[in-house]
């Protein structure tokens, strides 16, 4: 065997590496840090920029300022609901009790919530949550969180490795020992060993057309996760945001936040019809109003009436846009109207929600405080992700943990609005601390094997040394193409087996990838790389999809338009054996009955019972 | 809903900074087709598709909120992914150039780490504790003003166009720049934080190197009243500290409040 100068790379040794600068990832680095933990946090972006500033409306938490009939125990039974019982209910648990403190902390850091006259943080409505329970700082929270933990963290003083993409995970003996990857700056490679890993990579909807995420999201931890030999869970259920941009086609897909709705907004059809009222589901006929009088009343008195139905879990108000646009009733762009301008003050609407007025003024030419607006669907979250420990965020693999988007379980079959920000600073910090205890244990990161390091220089670098290949933006156009059309909102059997056979077509192509050009900042090289996590991830959503033969939250098949009660007791696992992706059906972990009680109480779930568990 | 008024542009040229240092480095144009409504990080993403699959550009969520895709545009400090090409002149080519203050990495994308290590040179918030009841407390007229500091992308462009360091690289090491007089004026203007940092805006921030030209706040994207609004009351808060003999004398009398500094790294 002929000897090879071995690659040349950089080198680092960590007690904990978090992968993703997100929300979750931050959160992370912040707890381990904390803890003792030598950590540095690895961002695919610049410091401060992951998708998590696209994040709007607020982060859902009971902390009771403004209805205290709200509690843990109601936020636990919405999220729930929410997700159509398919929640791992000991996560919906603490999602529910620690949240309100991770808001307090992000105060303590210098985020500047909103107020309520009384001084404290005031709290929004929105889709399927009983009570106004959404902190929020307008309309760009999620901006506000990204930059206090951000601040946070330079204050701990955290290595923060930006720009940074981590392509395999390395391990030793079954557990986790290091990441590989390379600086997009110089395109240098860059080994960072350590005693624990988090993933916090969030998701992976680039791989549609029509979506709210950016260039980032390719789903990079769950192909990671599934390659160090962890599990996903719950794939095939991705959720579609009700309200994205639809014109100009420049923007299609950009988010509008739930806020409009939450915020007195109300969606019609072509006709002028708030066609909401015909779409409520049995599931929350007894909580939802049926008529425009008592919907409007329940922004002001949520004692006496109920919900709008325009608020409904996101899963139901996007099939319902759907149905509308099929039944030839949208607007002149394939989207419906969402009215805010006829209901609010323009004063109203600017100062709750002035990002959407700015985004819609400068992008599209409309004025929101003057006329209703085109929106439809657009690919937005993953609830499945990797599989979790509810308590520790612990995946299958020794050293490796997961939270915020990649990670599955808390959201179900659907993610309420307000969730994912509360998700990330819960399941972050329980990240980061268990991370950090996992690492406190080991004497030193496992060995790293050489020749693994060889093969994984070997595949990054082939698309740059091959010449006259296949285009990587032609393949991702192409999964863009199949996965909106054959594996978006609905779903059938006939459509999701031509995915897969495409799909395994862009594999084959790309196999034969070339990026012209250097490493040093070379996006057709980066897209080339990310490829491989994007065709592995919606590989394992169509089979997901495939497999589950029934409809429920962000799934729905035509060709089995209901809900079955047998699929609400198990969740699709998704392994990979000998390079292969594996599915099977696991049973859902049984809720105690105190907490059955909780879910089923037909809105009987009053003020907090239990004091919040830290 | 109204329809944009696009002048009927089918195809559009961009003149586009290539190269991996400004003096090697030059402008190339590509002609690519477009649509109505495009801005100009779409007509990027089309020469990245169709003519250069390499051209470095930097971008993430192409609309206006993370701050990633700062250039010049026909010569002025823009976001590309909220610069309609309804708003630049149909007969020319538009010229996109990297930030001129910034080491260039390659391409449009620029070496921003200036600006990572400024924001590790002064401490965070530091909040008085809870009222009695375990609450803090804040009211929406205190807020208001610093949430709109909030809303800074961190695009630099401020940073970029401001002429102290864009013209002096000499002053980078004693001046932060607009950004961080920003943040330094959200946290300074908390309701409830107890730390100052006056002394260190003069002594170490270079405040005083501003001349309120007004060019940060007429590029950013994020409409900040900038000089009015963080800049001169930080000057004044500088002015009334230091140069007041009043506070002089008592600071002689009392002991010099100094900020605790952040730990170096």
């Amino acid at each position: 065997m002929s000897v090879q100068p071995r690659a040349e790379h950089d080198e680092r040794t960590y007690d904990v590496i978090v992968i993703g600068g997100g929300g979750a990832g931050l959160r992370a680095a912040i707890e381990a840090t904390s803890q003792g933990a030598k950590t540095a946090v690895v961002c695919k972006s610049l410091f401060g920029k992951a998708h998590t500033v696209m994040a709007e409306g607020g982060m859902a938490a009971a902390l009771r300022n403004v209805w205290p009939e709200d509690g843990w125990d109601v936020h636990f039974r919405d999220t729930m609901r929410g997700g159509k019982l398919l929640g791992n209910w000991r996560m919906a648990q603490i999602h529910a009790q620690e949240s309100p403190d991770r808001v307090l902390e992000l105060e303590e850091w210098g985020a500047m919530f909103d107020r309520t006259p009384d001084g404290l943080i005031l709290q929004r409505d929105f889709g399927g949550h009983r009570y106004a329970r959404l902190a929020h700082v307008g309309d760009r929270t999620g901006l506000e969180l990204i930059r206090t933990l951000q601040y946070r963290a330079i204050e701990l003083g955290i290595d923060v490795l930006m720009e940074c993409n981590i392509q395999r995970l390395l391990m030793d003996d079954g557990h986790v020992a290091g990441a590989f990857g390379y600086w997009r700056q110089t395109g240098r490679y860059i080994l960072l060993r350590a005693k624990a890993i988090v993933l916090a990579t969030g998701g992976a909807g680039r791989s549609w057309r029509v979506t709210t995420n950016s260039w980032e999201s390719t789903g990079d931890g769950l192909r990671l996760a599934l390659e160090a030999g962890a599990e996903l869970m719950d794939i095939e259920f991705v959720q579609f945001h009700p309200t994205g941009m639809v014109w100009p086609l420049s923007v299609r897909g950009l988010l509008v936040t739930e806020g409009v709705r939450g915020d007195g907004g109300t969606l019609k059809n072509k006709d002028g019809e708030r066609f909401m009222f015909r779409y409520i589901p049995e599931f929350f006929k007894a909580e939802t109003a049926d008529n425009a009088a008592e919907a409007d009343r329940w922004y002001e008195d949520k004692k006496n009436n109920r919900r709008t139905p325009d608020l409904l879990p996101r899963d139901e108000v996007a099939r319902a846009i759907n149905s509308e646009v099929k039944a030839g009733r949208g607007t002149p762009h394939g989207g419906v109207w969402l009215d805010i301008a006829s209901r609010r003050s323009a004063d109203y609407i600017k100062r709750r929600l002035p990002s959407m007025y700015v985004q819609f003024k400068e992008l599209a030419d409309v004025d929101i405080t003057k006329e209703a607006f085109e929106i439809g669907p657009t690919c937005h979250y993953f609830m499945g992700g990797i599989r979790v420990d509810a308590d520790s965020t612990a995946t299958t693999v020794r050293g490796l943990f997961a939270a915020g988007e990649c990670a599955a379980g808390l959201h179900g079959a659907n993610r309420l609005g307000g969730n994912s920000l509360s998700d990330l600073v819960v399941f972050g910090r329980r990240a980061g601390l268990h991370a950090a205890q996992f690492a406190a244990a080991q004497r030193a990161p496992g060995a790293v094997d050489p020749t693994e390091l060889d093969a994984a220089v070997a595949r990054m670098r082939a698309p740059l040394e091959r010449q006259g290949g296949e285009d990587p933006y032609a393949i991702q156009s192409d999964l863009q193409d199949t996965m909106q059309d054959l594996v978006g909102l609905i779903r059938t059997q006939s459509e999701l087996d031509e995915a897969l056979v495409r799909i395994r077509s862009y594999r084959e192509r790309l196999s034969r990838v070339s990026a012209p050009g250097a490493a040093r900042y070379n996006p057709g090289w980066n897209l080339a790389l990310d490829l491989e996590s994007m065709l592995t991830v919606s590989e394992a959503v169509t089979r997901a999809a495939s497999l589950r033969k029934e409809s429920r939250g962000g799934h729905t098949r035509d060709d089995f338009p209901k809900a079955d009660p047998e699929w609400a007791k198990v969740n699709v696992v998704v392994r990979r054996t000998d390079g292969e992706l594996a599915l099977q059906t696991e049973p859902l972990p049984q809720m105690p009955a105190e907490l059955s009680e909780i879910v089923t109480g037909e809105g009987k779930a009053t003020a907090a019972a239990a004091p919040h568990t830290t | 809903m109204s329809e944009a008024v696009e002048p009927a542009r089918r195809e559009a040229t961009v003149r586009v900074f290539r190269g991996e240092d400004r003096a090697s480095g030059g402008f190339v144009d590509y002609t690519v087709p477009v649509d109505p409504g495009m801005v100009v990080l779409d007509v990027m993403f089309r020469v990245q598709q169709m003519r250069a699959p390499d051209l470095a550009v930097r971008w993430n969520c192409k609309a206006g909120k993370c701050g990633s895709c700062s250039a010049e545009v026909n010569g002025r400090p823009r976001l590309m992914c909220m610069t309609r090409l309804s708003s630049l002149p149909a007969t020319e080519p538009i010229t996109v150039a990297p930030m001129a203050t910034f080491p260039l990495v390659r391409d449009l994308v620029t070496d921003v780490s200036f600006n990572y290590e400024k924001a590790r040179t002064f401490p965070n918030v530091k909040l008085a504790p809870p009222g009695p009841d375990g609450k803090r407390r804040m009211y929406q007229e205190e807020v208001d003003r610093v949430q709109e500091f909030h809303k800074c992308i961190e695009c630099f462009l401020c940073q970029n166009v401001c002429h102290v360091i864009r013209d002096h690289e000499e002053n980078k090491a004693a001046y932060s720049g607009p950004r961080f007089f920003v943040k330094m004026a959200a946290l300074e203007m908390h309701p409830l934080d107890t730390h100052s940092r006056v002394e260190m805006l003069r002594a170490k921030h270079g405040l005083g190197l501003c001349n309120i030209t007004k060019c940060c706040t007429e590029v950013c994207p994020e409409s900040i009243r900038i000089t009015d609004n963080a800049i001169i009351p930080l000057k004044e808060r500088v002015v009334s500290e230091y140069y007041d003999p009043l506070a002089w004398v008592k600071r002689r009398i009392f002991g010099e409040k100094e900020p605790a500094a952040p730990a170096e790294r």
